[in-house]
C-alpha cells in the first residue's frame, strides 16, 4: 500500500521543497541588504517580459534540458553521473572538429553531423567510468569527478597546443565556417515589421532538446531497454535474476547519459559562440543534477525544471547588471534546490507521509 | 638540479601538500565512519573565506582560524543532517554543499568588502607567519643538514606542523582507541555497533564534525597561510584532489601522507616548468601534470595497482530494524 497518493509524490513534495529553497534564497537576499520582492520582479522583467529575455531563458534551458536528461537517465539505472561537465566539454570538442574540418554545404546537414559528433564524443567520455563501474566496481561518482578534471586538462592542452589558430592569443579554435551557423530564434520568428528575440542566443538546438525529452520518455517507458534500465535501478538482484545483464545496462545507460550531456555542446559551441572556447560548459553539467532532481527524473519534469533554471540564470544575469547582487546568487539557489529536492527529500517526505496516513485513518 | 633547487621544490611541496593532507584526513574520518563526503571542497572554501574575513576585521589570525572552523562545521552539520538524520543521499548532499560554499562566499564577500568577491589582503598578525625552529639560524651553515633543516623543515607556518602532527594522531585515534575502533566498525557494519549498544548516529555525527574541523583548518591555511587573503574559488579543486588522495591511500592515515605529498609534489613541479625541462631534456605539458593526480586515481580505482576497497557501509544510511 502506498503511503501517499501519487500526486503528492510527484507534485506536492517538489513544490514544497522548491518553496523552502525559495524562502531561504529570499532570506539570503535580505541578508545582503536587498529586497527579495524587487529582485524577483527584476528577474521576471529581464527574463520573461521581453522576447529577448525569453531568448536567453530558452537558450540556457536548452543546455539544462540536455544535462538534466543526462543525469535523469543515469538516475533511472541508479547511478549518479556527476560527469556531465566533462562529457559536455568533450562533446564540444566533437562539434568543433566536425564543424572545422568537414566542408558542410548547408547548416541543416552540419547540424546532423555535429549532433552525432557531440553525442559520440560525450558518450565516449562516459565509457571508461561506465566500464570501470560495471567490471571493476569502482564508484561511478568518483571516476566521473576525476574525468571532469581530466577533460578540463585535455581540452586545455588541445586548445592551446593544437586547435588554436597561429598567432591567436586566447585558447580557442578559429571561427567555424559560415555554412555551419545555426539559425537563431531571431532568424526564425522575426517578421518584416517586428524583430523578435533581438540579440539573444536561442537557436534551433532548442527543438533538438525538446525532441531529446520525447526520445528519453519513449526510451525509458516504451522500450525493452528502458524497462531493463528501470528494473536494474529498482533492484539489481531482481534484474539479474530476470536475465538482465548488469554490465550491459550500466554501460548502455551511461553511454546514453554521456551522449545527452555531450549534445549540450551543439547549443553552446555551434549555436552560440561558433567556435570552441575553454569554458563553454560553464557549470551546466552540474545544474543538470538540480534539474533532474527537481524534475523527478521524468523528461517532462526535466523540461519544466530546465525552463525554471533558464529563467533563474537569465534573471540572475539581469540582477547582476542592475543591482549589487552578484551572479553567484544563482549558485546559491541552485545549491538550495539540490539540497532540498535531493538530499533533504526525507525532511519534507516524512511529515507528509504521516499526515496522509492520519488523514486516511480519519477518513476510513 | 642542485641541492638548493631540490630543497626549494620540496619546500613548496610541503606548503602545497598541507591543505591536501588536512582535507584528506578530514575525509578519512568521515568515510571510515561510512559517510561519503564529496563536500570537502566546499567546506575548505567556506573556511578559507570566513578565516580571511574575520582575520582581516579582527586583526587576529587565530580568531580567523576559529571562524573558518565554525564555517566548515556549519556545513558539516548540514551534511550530517541530510545524510544521517534524514537518511538522504550523501553524494547529492556533498554536491549541494560545494555549490552553497561557492555561491555564499562570493555573495558575502561582495556584501562585506565590495571588492569583487575577495577579501582585502592580509598583513601582519592577520596571517600565519613562518616559524623559525630553534637552532635553525645556528645550524644554517652546517653542510647538508643545515640547509635541509633551515630551508625545508623550519620556516613554515604553525598549521603546517599541525597538519603533519595530525597524521600520527589520526592513526592513533583510529587504530588504538575504543572510539576509533567503533568509528571504523560503524563504517563497515553499523548494525553490529548498534547491537553492541553504541549509538550509530552519535558516532557518525562525531566523525562528520571531526571532518569539519580538519577541513576548517585546511581552508584557513589556504587563505591565511599559503596566500594572504581570500579570492573567489581559491580552493581550486583541492578538495577533489584530497578525495583522490584518500582513495590512493586506500583510507589509511600514513598512506594519506604519502599520497598528498606525491600530489603536492606534482603541483610544485607544475609551477617550475623550467626545472623539468632541464632535468629531463624535454618539455612536459603542464596540463599533463594537472591531470596526473586524477589519472593515477582512476588507475588505482580500476584495480590495476592493488584494489582500493572503500569502507563497506560507505554511502548507506543506517536504518534501524524495527
Amino acid at each position: 500500500m502506498d503511503k501517499m497518493p501519487q500526486w503528492a509524490d510527484v507534485v506536492l513534495i517538489p513544490l514544497i521543497s522548491l518553496l523552502l529553497a525559495a524562502l531561504l534564497s529570499a532570506l539570503v537576499i535580505l541578508g545582503i541588504g536587498e529586497s527579495p520582492v524587487e529582485a524577483f520582479s527584476l528577474m521576471v522583467q529581464g527574463a520573461l517580459m521581453r522576447s529577448a529575455g525569453w531568448g536567453y531563458t530558452l537558450y540556457y534551458a536548452t543546455n539544462f534540458m540536455f544535462t538534466g536528461l543526462a543525469v535523469a537517465v543515469a538516475f533511472h539505472a541508479r547511478m549518479f553521473n556527476i560527469g556531465g561537465e566533462g562529457q559536455a566539454m568533450l562533446g564540444g570538442l566533437g562539434v568543433a572538429l566536425v564543424c572545422l574540418y568537414v566542408p558542410w554545404p548547408h547548416w541543416s546537414i552540419a547540424l546532423v553531423g555535429a549532433t552525432a559528433a557531440a553525442a559520440v564524443f560525450g558518450a565516449a567520455w562516459a565509457l571508461i567510468p561506465a566500464y570501470l563501474q560495471a567490471k571493476r566496481g569502482s564508484h561511478i561518482v568518483i571516476t566521473t569527478i576525476m574525468f571532469n578534471f581530466i577533460a578540463a586538462a585535455l581540452l586545455n592542452y588541445i586548445l592551446v597546443n593544437i586547435l588554436r589558430p597561429v598567432g591567436a592569443m586566447d585558447p580557442a579554435t578559429a571561427k567555424f565556417p559560415n555554412a555551419t551557423h545555426l539559425p537563431t530564434f531571431r532568424d526564425m520568428f522575426s517578421t518584416a515589421d517586428t524583430i523578435m528575440f533581438r540579440g539573444s542566443p536561442a537557436n534551433v538546438t532548442f527543438f533538438i532538446a525538446v525532441i531529446a525529452c520525447v526520445f528519453v520518455w519513449l526510451l525509458i517507458w516504451r522500450t525493452r531497454l528502458g524497462y531493463e534500465i528501470r528494473a536494474f535501478g529498482h533492484s539489481e538482484s531482481a534484474a539479474r535474476y530476470a536475465g538482465i545483464s548488469p554490465v550491459k545496462i550500466t554501460v548502455v545507460a551511461m553511454l546514453i547519459s554521456g551522449g545527452l550531456a555531450g549534445l549540450m555542446a551543439v547549443n553552446t559551441v555551434m549555436g552560440e559562440s561558433e567556435r570552441l572556447i575553454l569554458n563553454s560548459v560553464e557549470g551546466a553539467g552540474f545544474i543538470g543534477i538540480a534539474v533532474a532532481l527537481m524534475g523527478r527524473s521524468h523528461p517532462f519534469g526535466v523540461f519544466l525544471a530546465a525552463i525554471l533554471f533558464g529563467f533563474l540564470y537569465q534573471g540572475g544575469a539581469e540582477l547582476a547588471l542592475w543591482t549589487k547582487i552578484p551572479r553567484e546568487l544563482i549558485v546559491v539557489i541552485q545549491a538550495l534546490v539540490i539540497l532540498f529536492t535531493g538530499a533533504l527529500d526525507n525532511m519534507v517526505r516524512m511529515p507528509l507521509e504521516k499526515l496522509f496516513l492520519a488523514l486516511r485513518k480519519g477518513g476510513a | 638540479m642542485d641541492f638548493m633547487t631540490l630543497l626549494q621544490v620540496l619546500d613548496s611541496t610541503v606548503r602545497l601538500a598541507t591543505p591536501l593532507l588536512l582535507a584528506c584526513l578530514a575525509g578519512l574520518f568521515s568515510e571510515r565512519a561510512g559517510i561519503f563526503d564529496i563536500g570537502l571542497e566546499g567546506k575548505m572554501l567556506a573556511a578559507a573565506f570566513f578565516s580571511a574575513a574575520i582575520a582581516f576585521t579582527s586583526g587576529s589570525v587565530w580568531l580567523g582560524l576559529l571562524a573558518g572552523i565554525a564555517a566548515s562545521l556549519t556545513l558539516s552539520l548540514i551534511h550530517g543532517l541530510a545524510s544521517i538524520t534524514f537518511r538522504g543521499n550523501q553524494l547529492i548532499s556533498g554536491v549541494a554543499i560545494n555549490f552553497l560554499a561557492a555561491g555564499m562566499t562570493v555573495l558575502v564577500a561582495q556584501d562585506w568588502f565590495s571588492q569583487g568577491g575577495r577579501t582585502p589582503s592580509l598583513v601582519g598578525a592577520a596571517r600565519f607567519e613562518p616559524i623559525v625552529l630553534p637552532f635553525a639560524e645556528a645550524l644554517r651553515n652546517v653542510p647538508l643538514i643545515g640547509p635541509l633543516y633551515y630551508e625545508l623543515i623550519s620556516g613554515h607556518s604553525a598549521l603546517v606542523y599541525v597538519s603533519f602532527a595530525m597524521v600520527p594522531i589520526t592513526w592513533w585515534v583510529l587504530f588504538r582507541t575504543r572510539f576509533g575502533l567503533r568509528l571504523r566498525a560503524v563504517g563497515e557494519n553499523p548494525a553490529s555497533v548498534d547491537t553492541a549498544g553504541v549509538s550509530v548516529v552519535r558516532l557518525r555525527y562525531a566523525a562528520v564534525l571531526i571532518c569539519g574541523v580538519l577541513c576548517g583548518i585546511a581552508g584557513a591555511y589556504l587563505a591565511t597561510g599559503l596566500q594572504a587573503g581570500f579570492v573567489k574559488d581559491m580552493s581550486a579543486g583541492r578538495g577533489f584532489i584530497a578525495l583522490a588522495a584518500l582513495i590512493f591511500a586506500k583510507w589509511r592515515p600514513w598512506h594519506a601522507l604519502y599520497a598528498t605529498f606525491l600530489f603536492g609534489f606534482l603541483q610544485a613541479i607544475a609551477l617550475r616548468p623550467d626545472l623539468i625541462e632541464n632535468l629531463l631534456g624535454f618539455k612536459i605539458q603542464v596540463q599533463l601534470l594537472d591531470a596526473l593526480p586524477y589519472v593515477l586515481t582512476v588507475v588505482i580505482l580500476a584495480g590495476f595497482v592493488g584494489k582500493a576497497i572503500p569502507p563497506r557501509a560507505g554511502g548507506e544510511p543506517y536504518v534501524k530494524e524495527r
